[in-house]
């Protein structure tokens, strides 16, 4: 009998920390998967974050370090130096990257340097209980904006994407949304264009993923994709923000 | 070996630590230890290594630990409140068990202080600031010429027992020009090779998975991190045994003993010569290993010392571990300058000539 259909030696089959209704386990297998095929498994060197995610070296089966809070585009940027043949990656939530690590991501994509971030931006501090990250939109309720996000209190949310994109380092970047069969496709055609711009050393790649978080969001699985396409996807609008010349 | 050439603090330093095995570096400009950043951006190259200019100390500790963890010899320098936001990143390696060498070219404090000489970061050296029960190796040189025979030493025992290390030196000895004789240059390790010395590096697993490594400190179970800091104990206890280091003398007849590291100890020589010229005998303990601290040193003192003396450019930091070495036996005192001002050796000697009187030595 011919197998339709196999788990992607990528992951480590067993369970995981993540609630019911996460998306993380779509971004971790949608990059395992890319990377089997591209078969880089054994050549890549992942870096995770502090977050929900802090324990994908134990889900995702490539050598992996466990980074300080906001701190992997700086070790991932070490580890490149020293293996600069090697696939290398950053995995990332929001306030990991957008909040205490911004001069890290911001400084690896101004270097040009020749890794790969994953951006989970779920709007929301999900390990810690829930409380307002970066990008938590206006009128979005956390447990430290209860009555939802005002701009009085606590000014705008941040478009990484955006901010990333003006840098020249930067050559691919590109924001996907994990709320639909269809845009989950294109989420891993856009993981595999960024490993093969790392592949051909042109310079930093960046991938946003929007992604949910039913727990701290208070709401079902189902009514979080909901929010993710009604209130996210029109402030973190979809697409490539750049890609090398020649590309789109 | 080469001939003795007249070398810069900072520029002996860095050559030290290339010909130590030092191929990549993270740098981050701060008064006084700019020469380094500077001499590696120029000269690592040439060897085959990497520099970054980091965006921030707390960046430049994270690449060494991505650098020291694919398995790469790191050096990183910076000066007392750079230090002080490396602290994180010093936790993280040594919960990991991640070798690197970082020395601090020590200035004033606190806050912004001053960018003279001091040795106010003793605490910070020797107790650190990250957070958890860690412990780093700390050498403190007098002089040029041990600050490269240490730092090049301590390239390589930072591989052998996976721990950062710290070399702890001061503005005087950073800036300061004296001829050194320079070590040979240590063989590289290729980058194909890395797993064959360090099997734990990120490297890639290659064609099979269960070689995969993780390089992590993140451990929920309280009884797994318990038993992990009990394994890195272990390491510490064998390191108290070995990595003491100390230079003493006229511990057999000394009236007053002197306890000086680093440059202060220098000043100390000089001091104890002119209280020699006032038939005063004093002796001298220079700690070299700040941790582990030579405290057994101080069981050499004789029943003929009155008292021991702390001479230090802090306010009363080295004195508490010379408290702990002398216990109750002698009175301690302290002889101490702070704020970047240098006690000269006739101060020294001074001070130490009225203590004695005072306690009626």
């Amino acid at each position: 009998m011919q197998p339709v259909f196999e788990y992607t030696k990528g992951m480590i089959p067993g369970e995981t920390n993540y609630c019911p209704g996460c998306t993380h386990g779509i971004s971790h297998r949608l990059i395992m998967e890319v990377l089997e095929e591209m078969g880089k498994l054994g050549s890549t060197i992942g870096v995770g974050p502090i977050g929900c995610s802090v324990l994908a070296h134990k889900y995702m089966n490539v050598d992996m370090l466990e980074a300080a809070h906001g701190r992997a585009p700086a070790v991932a940027s070490g580890i490149k130096r020293v293996h600069p043949d090697n696939m290398v990656f950053t995995y990332q939530g929001d306030g990991d990257l957008a909040s205490i690590g911004t001069a890290e991501i911001i400084h690896a994509a101004a270097r040009g340097e020749k890794f790969t971030t994953f951006f989970i931006n779920n709007a929301i501090y999900g390990m810690t209980g829930g409380q307002m990250a970066p990008t938590t939109i206006i009128g979005q309720k956390s447990t430290t904006t209860q009555d939802g996000r005002s701009v009085e209190q606590s000014g705008f949310p941040m478009r990484v994407s955006e901010l990333i994109a003006t840098l020249d380092g930067a050559v691919y970047v590109e924001r996907v949304a994990l709320n639909a069969p269809g845009n989950i496709h294109k989420a891993k055609k856009a993981v595999r264009r960024a490993f093969e711009v790392q592949d051909k050393k042109l310079g930093f790649s960046f991938i946003e993923f929007l992604s949910t978080c039913p727990t701290n969001w208070g709401v079902s699985p189902v009514d979080a994709m909901t929010f993710l396409t009604e209130k996210m996807l029109p402030y973190f609008p979809l697409g490539v923000l750049r890609a090398p010349e020649g590309e789109a | 070996m080469s001939d003795k050439i007249l070398l810069k603090g900072n520029e002996a330093f860095s050559e030290a630590a290339m010909r130590g095995g030092c191929r990549y570096y993270f740098g981050y400009p701060i008064t006084p230890q700019n020469e380094i950043p500077e001499y590696m951006s120029r000269e690592l190259p040439k060897y085959g290594g990497s520099f970054i200019q980091a965006e921030s100390e707390i960046c430049a500790i994270n690449m060494a630990y991505g650098a020291a963890a694919a398995g790469g010899r790191v050096f990183i320098t910076s000066s007392s409140p750079g230090i002080a936001l490396m602290q994180e990143g010093l936790s993280f390696l040594a919960s990991a068990e991640v070798p690197t060498v970082l020395l601090a070219v020590s200035r004033c404090g606190p806050g912004i202080g001053g960018i003279q000489p001091g040795q106010a970061d003793y605490f910070q050296a020797t107790r650190g600031g990250g957070n958890g029960d860690y412990k780093i190796p700390v050498f403190a040189p007098s002089s040029v010429q041990e600050s490269v025979d240490l730092i090049y030493e301590s390239m390589q025992l930072s591989d052998e027992w996976r721990n950062p290390f710290f070399i702890f030196t001061d503005g005087i000895l950073a800036q300061m020009m004296e001829p050194v004789k320079l070590p040979e240059k240590r063989p590289d390790i290729q980058t194909k090779d890395i797993r064959k010395h360090k099997p734990w590096a990120l490297t890639g697993y290659g064609a099979d998975d269960s070689k995969r490594n993780t390089v992590i400190s993140l451990r929920m179970q309280p009884d797994a991190l318990e038993t992990h800091v009990h394994k890195l104990f272990e390491k510490y206890a064998h390191a108290e045994k070995e990595l003491v280091r100390v230079e003493s003398f006229g511990l057999e007849d000394a009236q007053v003993v002197i306890v000086a590291y680093g440059i202060v100890a220098r000043i100390a020589k000089e001091a104890i010569e002119i209280l020699a010229e006032q038939g005063i005998k004093a002796g001298l303990i220079r700690p070299i290993s700040l941790w582990p601290f030579p405290y057994s040193e101080f069981k050499k003192i004789s029943n003929k010392t009155k008292v021991v003396i702390s001479a230090e450019l802090s306010m009363g930091q080295l004195i508490q571990d010379v408290q702990l070495g002398v216990g109750d036996r002698l009175p301690i005192r302290l002889v101490n300058r702070t704020g970047g001002m240098i006690p000269s050796s006739l101060e020294i000697a001074q001070r130490t000539k009225k203590i004695l009187e005072e306690i009626g030595g």
